[in-house]
C-alpha cells in the first residue's frame, strides 16, 4: 500500500559537524510547533531528513506552512512504498500522472541506499522508467533537460517515490544564532530586515519608537501588524513600544535642525542598547540601507553607530530598494508598510538634514542637554511598554470582555 | 400554550450569547470606528476582529471580507456592482428563476438597464443542470449567479460542479447567494470557484441588519452605497460594530461542528417526513430522505394543493406553531410561489404551498408535535375540500 509522506530536508546546519543533533532537535521541534495546527501528522527523523506521515491531511495548507519555517532548504511530496519491483512501478506510475500540468519528458533517478534489494540502481532506472513510459503513451525520455525529474529513493524503511522539489526559506533554525533587538519602524525596510535577522537563526525582539499624540494610534496599530506578520514566521514575538515623545521635543528644541535626525537615532540606539541588555541580546538589527536617506549615508552610520558598542546588524545594507519591495510583497509586510501613517522619524523632519553629520557638533549638542538627556532616556526605557504577538494574538488587547464576545 | 417557532428559514432567533454580546458591545463601544481615538480605534479593532472571524470559516482571507447590511445588500452589491460596473461591455447575466427576491427582482431591474438576463431552467427540484448553464453561456457573458441553498424548498444547486465549468471562462464572476446556507451545508471557499458569496447574519442567528459579501481577492466592484471609505471603498456608511461582532460570534456558533448539527437536523427531517408521508393530502416539495446530499437539512416545504396557504398558516398559528407560506419576503403576495412554478409542479400545488424551517433548539418531540398538529388541520379541512369539490 502507498503512503503519503513529506520529505523535509534540513539547509545550512547539515554542514555543522558537532552541535548537529542539537540543531536537528530544533528543526524537528520547530516544524512541529509550526504544524501544530495538523494532529494527524506523524514525524520520522532519519539523518538531515525529516519525514512528515499525513494521514489524510491536506498536504497544500502543510506546504503552505513549510515553506516558511527557517532552517528548511526544500521539501517534497513522497510516496512510501514496500520495498518491492511491483510496487515501486506503481507508485512511480501514480507520482508521475498527478504531475501537473502533466509533462512531455522526463527521466528517473533511482537511489538504491538499502543494498539488500535485489536490483541495483542502474537497473531499477530501466525497470521504473520502462514501466511508466509502457504506461503513458505522450511521454519521452529526455535525460538531459526532462520536464520532470522522478526520483526513487530505495531506504532501508521502505522506497520514496517523488517527483517534484518545492523551495523553502532556507537559513538556520529560529534561535540557534541567539538574540537579537529589532528597530521596527512601521516602514518597508525594518520588517524584511528583521525577517531576514530570523531566517539566518536570529531570535529578535522588535523596539518601536512612537511619539503619541504627534504619531497616530493607528501608526502603533501598523506595527503592531507588521510584528504579527513576524510572529507568523517566529511563532511569536515580543514588541516593545517606547515613548519617544518627552526625548523627541527636546532635541527639537536644541537648535540643530539639521541634526535632529542624527541626534534622534543615537538616542533611540542607547535606549535600544539599555534594552538589549536587559532582554540578553547581542546585536541591533536595522532596516538600513546605504544612501537610501539623510541618516543612511556612510557618514550618518558613522556617527550614529559610534553611540552603540553592539554589532549593528543590516542586512539590507547593499540591497536596491526594489529587491527590498520584492521581499517585503512575498513576506506579506509591504501592503501593511504602505499604509500613511507617519512614523516618528517623519515628524519635525529637517527641509535639509544633514547627509555628513560632524560626531564633535553632535556630541556637543548632546552635552548641551547633559544630564536631562540621561534622564529622558532612563525614563524612556522605564516607561517601555512590552507586547507579546503572535500572527492571531496580542498580550495587551483583549479584555475579558472581549474574548467573550467572539 | 407554547409555542413551536418553525420559521428559522425567515429568520432565526437570536442565540442569547449573541443577544449578552450585542448589548455589551452597544454599552461600551460606541464610537465610531473610524474615529482617530483611541475609542475608535478599539471599535475598529473589534470589526477587524469580527472580519478575520468571518474570514477563517471560510478559508478566506480577512479582505475579502465586505460587511453589508444583509442578504439584499449583499447580493445586490454582487449583481449591481459588477454588471453597472462604469466602462462594462459584456453585459450578460445567467440567473435562476428559483432566486430570492433580492437575486431575482435585481437581475429584473437589471434587464431595464440594458442587461440581457437568461433564466435557466430548473428541474422538478427546483435543481438547475450545469449542462444548461454551459450552454447559456455566450462571449458577453459577465457573470453567473446561482443561489447556495432555495430558500423555500431547501433545495442545493451543484454550485461546485458550477464552479468547475466556469473555471474555463475567466472572464466570467460566479456569484452565489449563500444566505440559507451558511451553518446549513459546506462550502469551499478557495476551491471551488466562487467569486462572490452572500451571507446574512439573521439567518444564523445573528442580529438583524448585518450581513456580509465575500468578494474573491482581485475583484473590484463598483460601490453601491457610495461615501466614506469604509469597507475598501465598496460600501460606506458608519460601521454597525455591535451588529458585526454579534454576527462574526453567531457565524463561529453556527459553524462549529456544523457535521454534527447537520446530521441532528437531517434525523429531525427525516422524522417529519415521515409523517408528512402518512398524510396523503401534503405534497413533498423538493429532495425527500433519500437525496440528503442535495438538500439542506433545516427545510421542509410541503403543498396542500388546493388550499390557500395562509389559511394553514393561520390554523397552526392558532395552535401555536409559526411557518411561512413560501417565503416570508414574497408571502404577501396571493400569487402562486414562482419557484413551485418554475419547477413546473403546477398551478393549484404552487399556490398552496408552506414552508417548514427548524433549528437547534427543536426536538424529536417539538416535531412529533408539529406532525400532530399538522394531522389535526388537515382533518378539518379535508371535509371543506370535498364540498368545495
Amino acid at each position: 500500500m502507498n503512503d503519503d509522506w513529506v520529505l523535509v530536508r534540513f539547509g545550512e546546519l547539515t554542514i555543522k559537524g558537532r552541535n548537529r543533533g542539537r540543531f536537528e532537535d530544533m528543526m524537528v521541534r520547530q516544524v512541529k510547533r509550526t504544524l501544530a495546527a495538523f494532529p494527524a501528522l506523524t514525524y520520522q527523523k532519519t539523518y538531515g531528513r525529516l519525514y512528515i506521515r499525513l494521514n489524510g491531511e491536506d498536504y497544500n495548507r502543510i506546504a503552505d506552512r513549510l515553506k516558511d519555517v527557517f532552517g528548511i532548504v526544500s521539501f517534497s511530496r513522497v510516496l512510501r512504498c514496500e520495498n518491492d519491483l511491483q510496487e515501486i512501478r506503481a507508485a512511480a506510475l501514480q507520482v508521475m500522472r498527478e504531475v501537473d500540468p502533466a509533462p512531455r519528458t522526463f527521466k528517473v533517478t533511482v537511489k538504491r541506499v538499502w543494498k539488500p534489494f535485489p536490483h541495483d540502481s542502474q537497473e531499477m532506472n530501466h525497470l521504473v522508467g520502462a514501466h511508466v513510459l509502457r504506461n503513458t503513451p505522450e511521454l519521452k525520455v529526455d535525460v538531459r533537460k526532462p520536464d520532470t525529474e522522478l526520483k526513487v529513493e530505495i531506504q532501508p524503511e521502505g522506497t520514496y517515490v517523488y517527483a517534484g522539489v518545492q523551495q523553502a526559506a532556507g537559513g538556520f533554525p529560529l534561535g540557534m544564532n541567539g538574540k537579537a533587538m529589532l528597530l521596527l519602524s512601521g516602514g518597508i525596510d525594518s520588517p524584511v530586515a528583521g525577517w531576514m535577522a530570523m531566517r539566518k537563526g536570529l531570535e529578535v525582539e522588535a523596539v518601536h519608537f512612537h511619539s503619541y499624540p504627534f504619531t497616530s494610534e493607528q501608526a502603533k496599530e501598523k506595527v503592531v501588524t507588521l510584528a504579527q506578520r513576524l510572529a507568523y514566521y517566529a511563532g511569536s514575538i515580543k514588541l516593545h513600544l517606547v515613548s519617544f515623545t518627552d526625548l523627541q521635543t527636546k532635541l527639537a528644541q536644541t537648535g540643530h535642525e539639521h541634526l535632529i535626525i542624527t541626534l534622534m537615532r543615537r538616542s533611540m540606539l542607547r535606549i535600544t542598547q539599555k534594552l538589549a541588555e536587559q532582554r540578553g541580546a547581542l546585536a541591533i538589527v536595522t532596516g538600513d540601507s546605504l544612501g537610501q536617506v539623510a541618516s543612511q549615508t556612510l557618514g550618518s552610520m558613522h556617527v550614529i553607530g559610534r553611540e552603540t558598542t553592539l554589532p549593528l546588524l543590516r542586512p539590507l545594507v547593499m540591497m536596491d530598494k526594489l529587491e527590498i519591495i520584492r521581499i517585503a510583497e512575498k513576506i506579506g509586510t509591504f501592503e501593511t508598510s504602505i499604509l500613511p501613517y507617519e512614523d516618528c522619524c517623519t515628524l519635525f523632519v529637517p527641509k535639509s538634514p544633514a547627509t555628513n553629520p560632524n560626531l564633535r557638533i553632535v556630541e556637543k549638542a548632546e552635552d548641551q542637554l547633559g544630564e536631562e538627556l540621561d534622564r529622558l532616556v532612563e525614563q524612556a526605557v522605564a516607561t517601555v511598554e512590552t507586547i507579546e504577538l503572535t500572527a492571531e494574538s496580542r498580550s495587551d488587547a483583549p479584555a475579558p470582555a472581549e474574548e467573550r464576545w467572539f | 400554550m407554547e409555542t413551536l417557532y418553525f420559521d428559522h428559514c425567515a429568520s432565526a432567533p437570536m442565540h442569547g450569547k449573541v443577544i449578552q454580546t450585542v448589548s455589551e458591545v452597544m454599552k461600551l463601544h460606541f464610537a465610531n470606528a473610524a474615529a482617530l481615538h483611541q475609542a475608535g480605534a478599539e471599535a475598529m479593532k473589534l470589526v477587524d476582529r469580527a472580519r478575520a472571524g468571518i474570514a477563517a470559516g471560510f478559508g478566506a482571507k480577512p479582505e475579502e471580507v465586505v460587511l453589508t447590511s444583509g442578504g439584499t445588500e449583499s447580493n445586490n452589491l454582487a449583481l449591481k456592482g459588477w454588471l453597472l460596473r462604469p466602462g462594462r461591455t459584456r453585459k450578460h447575466l445567467i440567473t435562476t428563476p428559483v432566486e430570492h427576491a433580492s437575486v431575482y427582482r435585481t437581475a429584473e431591474q437589471l434587464e431595464e438597464a440594458g442587461v440581457e438576463v437568461t433564466w435557466l431552467p430548473v428541474d422538478e427540484y427546483g435543481r438547475v443542470r450545469v449542462e444548461d448553464v454551459a450552454a447559456a453561456i455566450r462571449p458577453e457573458t459577465a457573470m453567473v449567479s446561482v443561489m447556495h441553498v432555495n430558500n423555500e424548498i431547501g433545495t442545493v444547486q451543484p454550485i461546485r460542479e458550477i464552479g468547475q465549468l466556469l473555471r474555463d471562462y475567466p472572464q466570467i464572476r460566479f456569484h452565489v447567494d449563500g444566505v440559507q446556507a451558511i451553518g446549513k451545508v459546506p462550502l469551499l471557499w478557495n476551491e471551488w470557484g466562487i467569486d462572490l458569496y452572500s451571507g446574512s447574519a439573521h439567518k444564523f442567528q445573528g442580529p438583524k441588519g448585518t450581513g456580509f459579501l465575500l468578494v474573491k481577492e482581485g475583484l473590484a466592484l463598483a460601490p453601491l452605497l457610495t461615501g466614506g471609505s469604509q469597507e475598501f471603498g465598496i460600501r460606506g456608511g458608519t460601521h454597525n460594530v455591535p451588529g458585526i461582532v454579534g454576527m462574526a460570534q453567531a457565524f463561529r456558533l453556527a459553524t462549529e461542528g456544523m457535521q454534527e448539527r447537520r446530521e441532528r437536523m437531517f434525523r429531525l427531517r427525516r422524522r417529519l417526513l415521515a409523517i408528512i408521508s402518512d398524510i396523503p393530502e401534503l405534497k413533498l416539495n423538493g429532495y425527500g430522505a433519500e437525496e440528503e446530499e442535495r438538500t439542506a437539512p433545516h427545510v421542509v416545504n410541503v403543498s396542500y394543493p388546493g388550499m390557500r396557504p395562509e389559511v394553514l398558516v393561520h390554523m397552526l398559528e392558532q395552535e401555536g406553531i409559526l411557518i411561512s407560506t413560501q417565503s416570508a419576503c414574497s408571502s404577501k403576495s396571493l400569487k402562486p410561489s414562482r419557484v413551485l412554478l418554475a419547477m413546473g409542479l403546477g398551478e393549484e400545488r404552487g399556490s398552496g404551498s408552506i414552508r417548514i424551517s427548524f433549528g437547534d433548539e427543536h426536538t424529536e418531540r417539538d416535531i412529533d408535535a408539529l406532525g400532530e398538529r399538522l394531522r389535526l388541520m388537515v382533518e378539518k379541512l379535508k371535509p371543506l375540500e370535498r364540498s368545495r369539490g
